[in-house]
């Protein structure tokens, strides 16, 4: 494999920086090569934000073209249709957590929330998978990063990456109480 | 990685992940600067976010935050004369701050040498514009670095900091957003501990350092004189990459991040041309320019935003009679935006069409942007609510910089002109000129407040202007990352003397101030209403802690947030919550209904005085469901 390009999305305040740090990590202690940037902007708590992550001996600027990233990965579910429109290749995967932050388009009734059927009917014209994560029962809307991580786990998404790397990255960004309660959602999701 | 601040001192070096922002401090580290200093402004806080990670016992450097980019340049200015390798760092429009210290500094003998960090943002992701200071360093004779990537911020920054201390003159360290904050794994060198000399070196015979009058000449000669020098020496430093492709038709001179975009733009190009990359942006390499010319037919300038390369460039082939066709901008595109991949392919297809294709216009989103907005219990929401019920249609509302600005995006539409850090009151007071009809009141953060709005403050007091300043005060630097500031009580390294804002301006002789809580609305809009009557300059202080960082510290103590607020039955459809006051934890339900997303509320209740049917009410602590129940 030449290159494999991730494009993360999600609303300011969702832990993507947390999320991409760790799919980093996991990256590297596969042994491959990685770079990636998180573009943030003027976002706080709110606005679009979105991470690079690109991996290969052949890639070289941090961010990733227009309609071509293998995987894109959003916590939110209008961001994930974005990632999809803007980012996705043909034929790629799509992941992401079901959580609704709607935009203010949608608060000021112009536009209508986008359901997950557009998603899928979306991703059916571009060729590509989709893979809807959510949790019903977890305890803590911060750790929705982590079910993602364990649904990469478990359908081995990232070519390369195993549980291990995965549970090693995570050591190496947390750890005490947050450490064990976000172990123990992965296990649970990676299953 | 478990710590940084280890990572950081660690004596072995080795390989770590890091952002080109972290990659600077180890830089700064191994090189021995003993004093930095910054005013926080993306993309380089997090510069700062690594020195603060560095266990204070154990770090060799001081670092501040200075009131503004023009005392931490004089700050870093003032430790270099006296012996001491600094470095100052700050983004791209912090250089116009600093910009009156910044460009005597190359007039001055810096003994102890000085390290200018600057962060660029082309496509102005986090700035007002995304001005090119590659001009600076011309403007003021002073050499320019320009990394890629992390590892060569960090070994660029080492390098620098050797030239700076050799030669005596400020080096600038230019890098862009995305350099700043790249990551990709970075192999540190060994530390080699320095030992620290305290003896302050300073001597009036390392100077002159009074450029008056003929001085002022003498030095600037000197100042040439070095960079003459600094001319050769370039045509020796490793800084240059050349790649050969063995085509001599075709050359392309870059330089920086646009580097990388094409080399993954060329990636799929099968007859690449050859590639000329500087480090050195100025002086340019000149030897090594016209080697690369005269061995091509056509040469491309690959450069982001200004053309300041393709100038110097073209003068030099015009100078040795080269008759190399070089290509630099074509149209207005090229000098907007930064030089992504997708960018740099584009400008490529109109370059040299027959080696990229671009395939036409794919069809992109079709969902709206997402703009910044501000968090759910942002005091200035509140603020911008109540203040807009005081305002008049025709009324000017004068914008300034921090997360206030966002007050000017809908539905709120307050603040609608904007310059720089701390215009506010400049703009105001000359809005309020031949102006009696309609009214002008001018906006103002805490931080910016120190920055660079106080003399404006003191010109309306002085000149005796008319208008209405408010004062939104959060209690920190929210926008950049909650760095404390002079009001604060805390600095950078320790506990401090407070200065509050009402004492700076009764010092100053504002006799006309009022203050209130940004959550008390209806006292809030009666107070503006009062004020925009009277004459003369009047100051109101809306003042609620930033609520991001009230809450992040709360549940750092391990304390809950408040319970979230829920939307009662007595709830008839007037949407005032998400329609005007438009906290984004009130969302629009299936059927029209409003409900309010857990996830987002704080807790915080300053929406519950926004309805007007008195539906809003706090979630009872036994029950499970909240905010998600239905009406």
């Amino acid at each position: 494999m030449s290159k494999f390009d991730v494009y993360l999305s999600g609303v300011g305040g969702q832990g993507i920086g947390l999320l991409s740090e760790t799919l980093a990590r996991a990256v590297d202690y596969s042994g491959q090569r990685v770079i990636g940037a998180d573009t943030h902007g003027l976002a706080q708590r709110g606005g679009m934000v979105s991470s690079h992550l690109r991996i290969g001996d052949t890639v070289h600027s941090v961010l990733i073209m227009k309609h071509s990233a293998d995987l894109v990965i959003s916590l939110e579910r209008h961001e994930a249709l974005r990632g999809l429109e803007n980012y996705l290749k043909n034929g790629g995967t799509l992941v992401y957590y079901d959580a609704v932050w709607q935009p203010l388009d949608v608060r000021l009734r112009r536009s209508k929330e986008i359901e997950n059927e557009d998603v899928l009917k979306e991703a059916s014209k571009r060729g590509a998978r989709v893979f809807r994560v959510f949790k019903e029962d977890l305890i803590d809307s911060r750790m929705q990063n982590v079910v993602i991580i364990g649904e990469l786990a478990k359908e081995s998404l990232i070519p390369g990456v195993s549980r291990e790397h995965y549970v090693k990255a995570l050591r190496d960004l947390l750890s005490g109480r947050t450490l064990e309660r976000n172990l123990e959602v992965f296990q649970i999701t990676a299953g | 990685m478990k710590n940084m601040g280890e990572m950081l001192l660690s004596k072995e070096g080795g390989s770590e992940i890091v952002i080109g922002n972290t990659a600077i401090v180890r830089a700064m580290l191994e090189s021995g600067v003993r004093v930095a200093t910054s005013y926080p402004g993306s993309p380089t806080p997090e510069i700062a976010s690594a020195i603060a990670s560095i266990p204070a016992d154990r770090n060799p450097m001081y670092f501040e935050f200075s009131v503004n980019e023009k005392v931490a340049t004089e700050v870093a200015f003032g430790a270099s004369v006296n012996g001491h390798l600094s470095c100052v760092f700050f983004k791209s429009v912090g250089l116009n701050v600093a910009a009156d210290t910044f460009v005597q500094l190359s007039l001055m003998e810096l003994i102890g040498g000085m390290v200018i960090v600057l962060g660029d943002d082309p496509g102005a992701n986090s700035s007002q514009n995304e001005q090119d200071n590659r001009h600076y360093a011309r403007l003021s004779y002073t050499p320019l670095l320009e990394p890629a990537t992390p590892g060569e911020a960090y070994r660029m920054f080492k390098e620098a900091a050797k030239l700076s201390k050799e030669m005596r003159m400020p080096v600038i360290l230019r890098l862009s957003t995305h350099v700043c904050h790249a990551k990709e794994k970075v192999h540190f060198d060994p530390m080699y501990s320095i030992r620290p000399d305290n003896t302050p070196m300073f001597d009036v015979k390392n100077g002159p350092y009074i450029p008056i009058t003929t001085e002022a000449l003498n030095m600037k000669r000197r100042t040439l004189e070095k960079y003459e020098k600094l001319r050769e020496m370039v045509e020796k430093f490793s800084f240059d990459t050349l790649i050969d492709n063995s085509n001599p038709e075709r050359g392309v001179v870059t330089m920086g991040a646009p580097y990388l975009s094409l080399m993954d733009v060329l990636e799929e190009v099968s007859h690449k041309p050859d590639i000329l990359k500087l480090g050195i942006i100025n002086p340019l390499p000149e030897k090594i320019l016209i080697d690369f010319l005269s061995s091509h037919r056509e040469v491309w300038i690959l450069e982001e935003l200004d053309d300041v390369i393709e100038r110097e460039v073209k003068a030099l082939a015009y100078d040795t009679g080269l008759s190399t066709k070089i290509i630099g901008k074509i149209d207005i595109d090229d000098w907007i935006g930064e030089y992504a991949p997708d960018k740099v392919k584009r400008v490529l297809s109109k370059t040299w069409p027959d080696m990229v294709h671009i395939e036409e216009s794919v069809e992109t989103g079709t969902l709206k942007p997402r703009p910044a907005q501000m968090c759910p219990g942002c005091g200035h929401r509140s603020a911008f609510f109540a203040i807009k019920q005081a305002l008049k249609v025709t009324d000017i509302t004068v914008a300034d910089i921090g997360c206030h600005t966002l007050g000017y995006l809908e539905p709120y539409n307050v603040g609608q002109v904007l310059l720089c850090m701390g215009h506010s009151c400049g703009t105001a007071a000359g809005l309020s000129m031949f102006n009696d009809s309609r009214r002008v009141v001018a906006f103002l953060g805490d931080s910016t407040f120190f920055h660079a709005g106080m003399p404006a403050i003191v010109n309306a007091i002085f000149n005796k202007h008319n208008f209405t300043l408010i004062i939104m005060e959060n209690g920190t630097t929210a926008m950049t990352g909650h760095q404390d500031h002079p009001a604060v009580g805390r600095n950078f390294n320790d506990i401090t003397l407070k200065i509050p804002l009402r004492k700076v301006l009764e010092g100053f002789g504002v006799e006309n101030i009022r203050e209130v809580d940004a959550y008390n609305q209806a006292k809030l809009r009666k107070y503006v209403e009062e004020a925009l009557e009277e004459e003369g300059f009047k100051v109101i202080i809306a003042k609620h802690p930033c609520m991001l960082k009230f809450t992040r510290e709360l549940r750092r103590s391990g304390k809950r947030l408040p319970n979230p607020v829920r939307v009662s039955k007595r709830c008839n459809l007037r949407f005032v919550c998400v329609s005007e006051f438009a906290c984004p934890s009130y969302q629009i339900a299936e059927g029209g209904r409003v409900w309010v997303q857990e996830d987002l509320c704080i807790g915080d209740q300053s929406c519950v005085q926004t309805c007007p049917s008195n539906a809003i009410e706090r979630v009872p602590s036994d029950s499970g469901n909240g905010g998600k129940s239905d009406v």
